[in-house]
């Protein structure tokens, strides 16, 4: 169980795709659900939200860039290796229904959560339209898979690699000033998601963001995932991960996403200098 | 005789030095040896009419196990252990036995009661330890399939129960190790995991299937268990919601509920992290909420990852405390300072999102509330300042509602509990039995593993005369 039967480097390497056998959570899993990975006995327990599932072949995919230990260990998982833990599907669903004109926003390996999100509200009948970013062009992954679930869709590029040359931002006002959008979806990076939902707040669009806080058991026991949305603590892990991105205060959950930033370093130099010997 | 029998004093646990365990790991109290045992056993009164056993929730047979100690039959003690009880280490070690077995106890009346928990533990870690290995027999197979949700006390007992009937068990538990509070909670040096995985393997040895990582009412549903052909379902899913006190600050970076600081711990081993991947924060000035079993486990791990200091801030007094008279003994004597009275207002962070300390009022005891315990009410202009650099959050449970969502067939009560028949642990569902903290609120070891006891005679009844 657990096996992953599809791998792929991405973005120079930086970014992993796995495909897993997981038949029951494949079955089950709806866009925006996440799972937990444990890549051995002694590893971390990781919360990725599914890029995708394919319950005729009873396979789930995750995509994770590799930031620290934990996912230093992933990246040494090839097609045939098995995680040792694998838990879904955990969290709520993302609300689909024809909402109208959406605007899908994604960054780095938010665009991996982004796609069956896009995905399913095309189907329902939306009109998509996506705005991916990246550094530069290199880095950028899914771009084919998500011109498919779109219906128009816009690069973004900090070094004007390709598409347009700045922040999906930039992208995003002219669309809102052009026409009349019913609902945002911003997954990416934090201070993405915090300036998208400001510039959306502003012109009061609906707008869901998907947050990513650090968890221990997924399912609502321990706390750890807590976020703070309008005057409330939510549990990230059983109340979202998606959560209306104007209520959010994202400068505590950057702060909270740091909270071992010192013992991470620490394990990721430990492996890496284990490694080379 | 009886006179002399309480002349001969009850055994003392040899027990760690407070000095060196404060700061490891291992188990604090070291065991009885064999002599100390058959002394102790010796001093048991063999009862015609055992107050004892009325006073354990599985209704152990204690003189008949005791006097195969007193007979050296350890073997014969064990086997009389099981007869009721598939968790003796963890019960030797975790039950509140002065309210129970021991608070009964008729050498209590005039001394001190029998040593029955320490009896207990040390038949069970005798057979561990040099014993055979063998398991009780099961009964010829009945073909009937029952799902155990949890495998915490309850859910093993349920299983162990039904598996000595004859019933195909398999157990379906959320995290990757079976145990549920024993290993993600109740710390190593209290209850060391080996003992744990000794008694689950041994179900496993009578047949039972576990399935770990399944969280049912996310990866499956109850539904759905009976659809794969399950004839009966028990819940025993803990209470599993920590309560936060909702007080300004509370999100710093430094505090934590008790069950992340404790599952982090213990079921991650974040204190043998960077072996193990998942960190911890090691406070050096460390504060817990509350007062119960689970506080004073948080204190003490607080202190074994290297605190200077870890103070108990509680609102009431010293005698309304909830822990175990030994755990707070344990915790005083590695230091752990008792600032009574005393309630959290708020929480102080720097500009990083970080705890730096809290404050407090200064609380005094008014008139009894519901519980029958004066109400503490606070004084005044009585704010103080602590400064800590981690908070753990103790103030009990309430009912995770992840299960209870996808059924909701199943009655609750107005806390989210699932309403279960007390005397059997029958839900409002057809074929579904409850028991534990799921049912109770948080509670003991023991009373989950008593409701587990119920509920598999009368899932037995159930699965063989269809009631």
């Amino acid at each position: 169980m657990a096996k992953i039967v599809n791998r792929e480097e991405m973005a120079q390497g930086t970014i992993i795709l796995n495909e897993i056998e997981a038949p029951r959570i494949s079955r089950k899993a709806k866009p925006g659900q996440f799972v937990i990975l444990q890549a051995d006995e002694t590893g971390e327990r990781i919360p990725l939200t599914m890029a995708d599932t394919n319950p005729e072949k009873g396979t789930i995919t995750i995509i994770y860039m590799i930031i620290g230990k934990s996912t230093a260990r992933f990246k040494e998982l090839m097609v045939g290796d098995e995680y040792f833990a694998l838990i879904g599907p955990l969290g709520k669903p993302t609300h689909i229904e024809n909402f109208g004109k959406v605007v899908c926003v994604g960054g780095g390996t938010g665009i991996a959560v982004l796609h069956p999100i896009a995905r399913a509200l095309k189907a329902a009948g939306n009109d998509v339209t996506t705005i991916l970013g990246s550094r530069t062009y290199d880095l950028l992954i899914m771009e084919e898979k998500m011109k498919s679930a779109s219906n128009t869709l816009h690069i973004c590029t900090d070094d004007g690699s390709h598409g347009h040359h700045g922040f999906v931002t930039d992208v995003m006002k002219k669309v809102l000033e052009e026409e009349k959008i019913d609902l945002v979806v911003a997954i990416g990076p934090i201070p993405m998601m915090k300036f998208c939902s400001l510039i959306t707040k502003e012109k009061n669009v609906k707008t869901f963001v998907s947050l990513n806080p650090i968890m221990v058991d997924g399912t609502g026991m321990c706390g750890c995932c807590r976020v703070s949305v309008g005057n409330e603590t939510k549990f990230a892990c059983v109340d979202g991960p998606e959560f209306d991105g104007h209520k959010v205060d994202f400068d505590e959950l950057a702060k909270r996403l740091a909270s071992y930033l010192d013992l991470e370093k620490d394990s990721l130099a430990a492996y890496e200098k284990c490694k080379i010997k | 005789m009886a006179d002399k029998k309480i002349q001969v004093p009850r055994a003392t646990m040899p027990e760690q030095d407070p000095d060196v365990r404060r700061r490891n790991f291992e188990e604090v109290p070291l065991g009885l040896s064999s002599d100390m045992a058959l002394t102790e056993a010796a001093r048991c009164l063999q009862c015609k009419n055992p107050a004892c056993v009325d006073g354990c929730p599985v209704s152990v047979d204690i003189p008949g196990f005791i006097k195969q100690i007193a007979q050296n039959d350890f073997q014969g003690a064990i086997n009389k252990l099981w007869e009721r009880n598939a968790l003796p280490a963890v019960c030797g070690r975790v039950c509140p036995q002065e309210e129970q077995c021991e608070g009964k106890c008729i050498l209590g009346k005039k001394g001190s009661p029998v040593a029955i928990g320490y009896l207990e533990r040390f038949a069970a870690d005798r057979e561990r330890k040099t014993g055979t290995g063998e398991v009780p027999a099961v009964a010829e197979t009945s073909g009937k399939k029952v799902a155990v949700i949890g495998s915490g006390p309850s859910g093993l007992t349920v299983a162990g129960d039904l598996l000595l009937k004859g019933h195909s068990v398999t157990i379906f538990e959320a995290f990757h190790k079976a145990g549920g509070v024993l290993v993600y909670g109740i710390p190593e040096f209290r209850l060391p995991k080996e003992i744990v995985a000794s008694e689950v393997s041994a179900l496993v040895k009578m047949g039972a299937k576990i399935e770990c990582n399944s969280v049912v009412g996310a990866s499956i549903t109850i539904d759905e268990l009976f659809e794969e052909g399950y004839d009966a379902v028990y819940i025993g899913v803990g209470a599993g919601l920590p309560r936060f006190m909702n007080l300004p600050g509370e999100n710093l970076i430094g505090i934590y509920s008790a069950n992340e600081y404790l599952t982090r711990t213990n079921l991650m081993k974040g204190y043998l992290f960077p072996e193990y991947d998942t960190p911890i924060a090691r406070g050096k000035h460390v504060v817990v909420l509350g007062a119960g079993n689970v506080a004073m486990d948080s204190a003490r791990t607080a202190m074994r990852l290297g605190a200077d200091s870890v103070k108990i801030v509680y609102r009431r007094s010293r005698d309304e405390m909830p822990a175990r008279a030994e755990e707070l003994h344990h915790a005083e004597q590695e230091q752990i300072e008792f600032v009574l009275l005393t309630n959290p207002t708020q929480f102080f962070g720097d500009e990083n999102g970080r705890l730096t300390g809290m404050e407090c009022l200064k609380m005094e005891l008014g008139e009894p509330d519901a519980s029958g315990r004066r109400r503490p009410v606070p004084v005044e202009g009585s704010e103080f300042k602590i400064d800590c650099d981690l908070v753990v959050v103790s103030v009990g449970s309430n009912a995770n509602p992840l299960l209870t969502n996808s059924t909701p067939d199943i009655a609750l009560n107005r806390w989210g509990n699932i309403v279960g028949d007390p005397a059997t642990g029958k839900t409002s569902k057809k074929g579904v039995w409850a028991g534990g903290d799921i049912v109770t609120g948080a509670a003991t070891v023991i009373l989950a593993m008593g409701a587990g006891r119920a509920a598999a005679n009368s899932m037995h009844d159930y699965l063989t005369l269809g009631w």
